[in-house]
């Protein structure tokens, strides 16, 4: 049955597939990541991943060119980022039922308004995507080769997430003011620093982030808009937070994990199709609330995520 | 002596909240190079007069004067470049960053982090003030009292020459009073301006140069300490006359209510805490645990209460081994009242009101509720006749608890825990951060309860407090009780050389 994993060829061809599986979670994960740290929870990955898909497919419908998707997908993601923030910053809306209401509304209006935009609605698109880019020499290396260097310009943006996130976070005076303000506001708001202002700017880069993991699902794998397709990759993303213990890099070997076990379920629903598929594509959400199981009691977030901060309050 | 230069001046200065008005008509003035202290119980205006100078809260009405500028502070930011720096009573600090990061937190500066130069300078500075401390520790890891003069160090390194300091030493432990006393001295010495918020008569007598006491919102005097004594100051605070000692008859001991035998315990970093600790207290007396903090004291406490596991050795309540109860039961089965040390967090549900407050550890049976049904009406009634009967200030019993004052907060834990008449009764720094007439009233009900015949645990840092009010004490040194005596017996200097681990030569 896992008789792939021991042949080159085929091992290849399942980390490919678990590279590009990972590569809207990463998206989001960063994303999400930023906007935690900062104390806001964004619950509404998986609306905003479904928000970056719709503004993909728009953007490369009607301009032609994925560019203009890409584009459009990030101004949708900020500005879901921006009602978040209005509503979870400002005014103080628990963040948990404003998030509820972007993935609620995110998926009703991307499914009406593809209907409405697309002839025939958004299954019957043929967009143009982004093509692969070769990196010389190194793609010719047999087995890590295809899988590393010979991917669109969107793989690669993901990863530079990763190193963008966790250097602005760590290495810079903002992302430590980001922390600070994660972890506790009124400290924060005592020694100088911008409380609200951080917040929103974190939401709303985090935003766009994950939705360009939905932009990366249109214009480089399905050239196409369909309801609902980011199919529970915001709750995937957000395990993925947590068991990287708010950490970039191990949130994103979590989104590796993720992708890897999601790509083995596709490769078992294709070698063993006398087993009922869902048996399989259950597999990557078992594996995400094992490890949660197993990360009992250490998980640690910041002190003050979820908590909207109130300068008189008492 | 010849007048300084106002360093900050306030005129009329009126902030409201709602209805209530937290400060009415505040002047004051704080002469350069002056320790100014500001004197009041709690919910007399003291922090909130502080919080509208560092821009925290805008003023309803007045003017604040600055190095004699007319000046509008609308944010902490503001204060800083003026100057004027405020170490909060509950640290504003970072606990999972590093003390150089901390110290940094919101500074101008490259944005590429390099805290090398932070780093020595905070070094350089923290040698300064007299001490040492490691820039790249995490903060929650150094003991309060470090973690206070990084907060000082904090508004240095931004070069404030005004500190004001919320209520200083509620955190401190006596030793570390002694060492925080020397370095305000240290800073007036070197030109700045220190304001002291405070309400401990003898803190005032000892520090300061000029004291303004508040009452209800309002300046109540402004006076020179050189020509003030403790008894005045005391009576324009409080409104009336204090008084300093409480009536003290001799205890009628009963059977014992408590008895430890050979106890062990981690504390929560998983390090021992109660080294095979035995301590017996018996009905109708107060037995004082004196100690110095961080010697086991909350952990046995917690210990009794049911909320920390013995590894070893036995705790019996009125005569039952308490194995096997947990917190609620030992109160109701067992009859043991808790004060916890953390009103705030341990002892209160700070945001729901008054009256849930009251029945926390008892709404859960008759006659507060029935068949899983509560009974609203009763638990209300309840709550106004233990608020009229233990002197809670407050609008009514649906106030949210967080909006009251320490003191009330205390009285209404101690109504709870009194109420059903405990024949043990655990209170841990009971009159931590309370004023004088707060305290007061908090000692006569232990008093009264004594006599009553119920045992009491009385936990607490203030020695004097412990010499006035308990009838035996015992010194709690490194997990384990290194004396016992009569109170009567019982002297500071004996108890200091306990409470550090040295023997007694006699």
């Amino acid at each position: 049955m896992f008789d792939f994993l021991t042949d080159a060829s085929q091992l290849a061809d399942v980390l490919g597939t678990a590279l590009r599986l990972s590569i809207p979670l990463i998206f989001a994960a960063m994303g999400g990541l930023l906007c935690e740290r900062s104390g806001v929870f964004n619950i509404a990955l998986e609306g905003q991943i479904l928000f970056g898909a719709f503004g993909a497919a728009v953007g490369a419908y009607y301009f032609g060119t994925p560019y203009m998707g890409l584009l459009i997908a990030i101004a949708f993601g900020a500005l879901s980022g921006v009602l978040l923030a209005v509503l979870g910053v400002t005014l103080r809306v628990n963040q948990i039922v404003v998030g509820i209401a972007i993935i609620l509304f995110a998926a009703g209006f991307t499914s009406f308004m593809s209907r409405l935009l697309f002839p025939g609605g958004g299954n019957s698109l043929k967009l143009n995507g982004f093509e692969n880019i070769d990196i010389p020499v190194l793609s010719d290396i047999p087995v890590l080769g295809p899988v590393l260097f010979s991917q669109n310009g969107l793989v690669y943006g993901a990863l530079f997430a990763v190193i963008a996130v966790h250097f602005v976070l760590f290495r810079t005076r903002v992302g430590m003011s980001i922390r600070a303000v994660g972890e506790s506001p009124a400290a924060a708001d005592a020694a100088g620093i911008h409380v609200f202002g951080l917040r929103y700017a974190c939401v709303i880069v985090g935003s766009s982030m994950a939705a360009l993991g939905g932009a990366y699902l249109v214009l480089t794998q399905v050239l196409l808009f369909s309801d609902n397709m980011s199919a529970g990759k915001g709750f995937i993303a957000l395990a993925a937070i947590v068991l990287g213990r708010w950490q970039p890099r191990i949130a994103f070997m979590a989104c590796l994990l993720f992708g890897f076990f999601d790509a083995v379920q596709l490769r078992l629903q294709f070698d063993q199709p006398e087993i009922p598929f869902q048996v399989f594509a259950a597999l990557p959400y078992l594996v995400a609330i094992l490890a949660l199981v197993g990360l009992m009691g250490q998980a640690n977030p910041p002190a003050s995520v979820g908590r909207p901060y109130d300068r008189e309050m008492r | 002596m010849t007048a300084a230069p106002d360093r900050l001046a306030l005129e009329g200065i009126v902030k409201q909240f709602g209805t209530f008005r937290a400060n009415d008509d505040v002047n004051l003035r704080i002469a350069k190079g002056s320790i100014h202290a500001i004197l009041g119980e709690n919910g007399a205006g003291k922090s909130t007069l502080m919080n509208v100078i560092y821009g925290l809260y805008e003023q309803d009405a007045g003017r604040i004067i600055s190095n004699g500028q007319e000046v509008r502070i609308t944010d902490p930011r503001e204060a800083m470049a003026l100057g004027i720096g405020m170490v909060h009573q509950h640290f504003k600090q970072v606990n999972t960053m590093s003390v150089v990061e901390n110290v940094v937190l919101g500074l101008p500066g490259k944005q590429i982090l390099d805290l090398d130069d932070d780093r020595r300078r905070v070094r350089e500075l923290a040698a300064e003030l007299g001490s040492e401390i490691d820039p790249d520790q995490p903060m929650w890891t150094l003991p309060i009292g470090t973690q206070q003069r990084v907060e000082i160090l904090k508004m240095l390194y931004r070069d404030a020459d005004l500190l004001i300091l919320d209520e200083p030493t509620s955190v401190l432990t006596p030793t570390e009073i002694r060492a925080f006393f020397d370095l305000l001295e240290k800073l007036r010495e070197s030109g700045r301006t220190i304001l002291l918020i405070t309400h401990k008569l003898d803190e005032v007598m000892d520090l300061a140069d000029r004291v303004t006491v508040m009452r209800l919102g309002r300046v109540e005097a402004e006076l020179e300490i050189a020509e003030t004594n403790p008894r005045e100051l005391a009576r324009v605070m409080v409104g009336r006359d204090v008084v300093f000692d409480v009536e003290h008859t001799a205890p009628k001991v009963g059977d014992p209510v408590l008895e430890i035998e050979g106890i062990s315990a981690v504390d929560n970093r998983g390090i021992g805490a109660l080294d095979g600790l035995s301590l017996t207290v018996r009905g109708g007396e107060i037995l004082g645990l004196v100690g110095i903090d961080g010697n086991g004291q909350g952990e046995l406490a917690e210990t009794i209460a049911g909320l920390r596991d013995i590894s070893k050795g036995r705790i019996s309540i009125c005569g039952q081994d308490a194995r096997g109860f947990d917190p609620a039961q030992r109160k109701s089965a067992l009859g043991m009242g808790y004060v916890p040390e953390d009103r705030q967090k341990v002892g209160l549900d700070l945001d729901s009101d008054i009256a849930f407050n009251m029945v926390l550890r008892s709404f859960r049976a008759p006659p507060f509720s029935r068949a899983g049904w509560i009974n609203f009406r009763k638990i209300r009634s309840h709550a106004e006749d233990l608020a009229g009967r233990y002197d809670v200030r407050m609008q009514n019993v649906s106030q949210r608890v967080r909006d009251l004052s320490g003191g009330n907060q205390q009285k209404i834990i101690l109504a709870r825990e009194i109420e059903d008449d405990p024949r043990l009764l655990v209170v841990a720094q009971p009159t931590k951060g309370l004023d004088v007439g707060a305290i007061e009233f908090v000692q006569r009900t232990l008093l009264a309860q004594r006599d009553r015949g119920t045992g009491v645990l009385y936990i607490s840092s203030e020695l004097e407090e412990l010499l006035l009010v308990a009838d035996r004490l015992a010194v709690i040194f490194k997990g384990r009780i290194v004396g016992e005596m009569p109170a009567s017996e019982a002297t500071s200097e004996k108890l200091g050389l306990l409470m550090t681990g040295k023997e007694l030569t006699t």
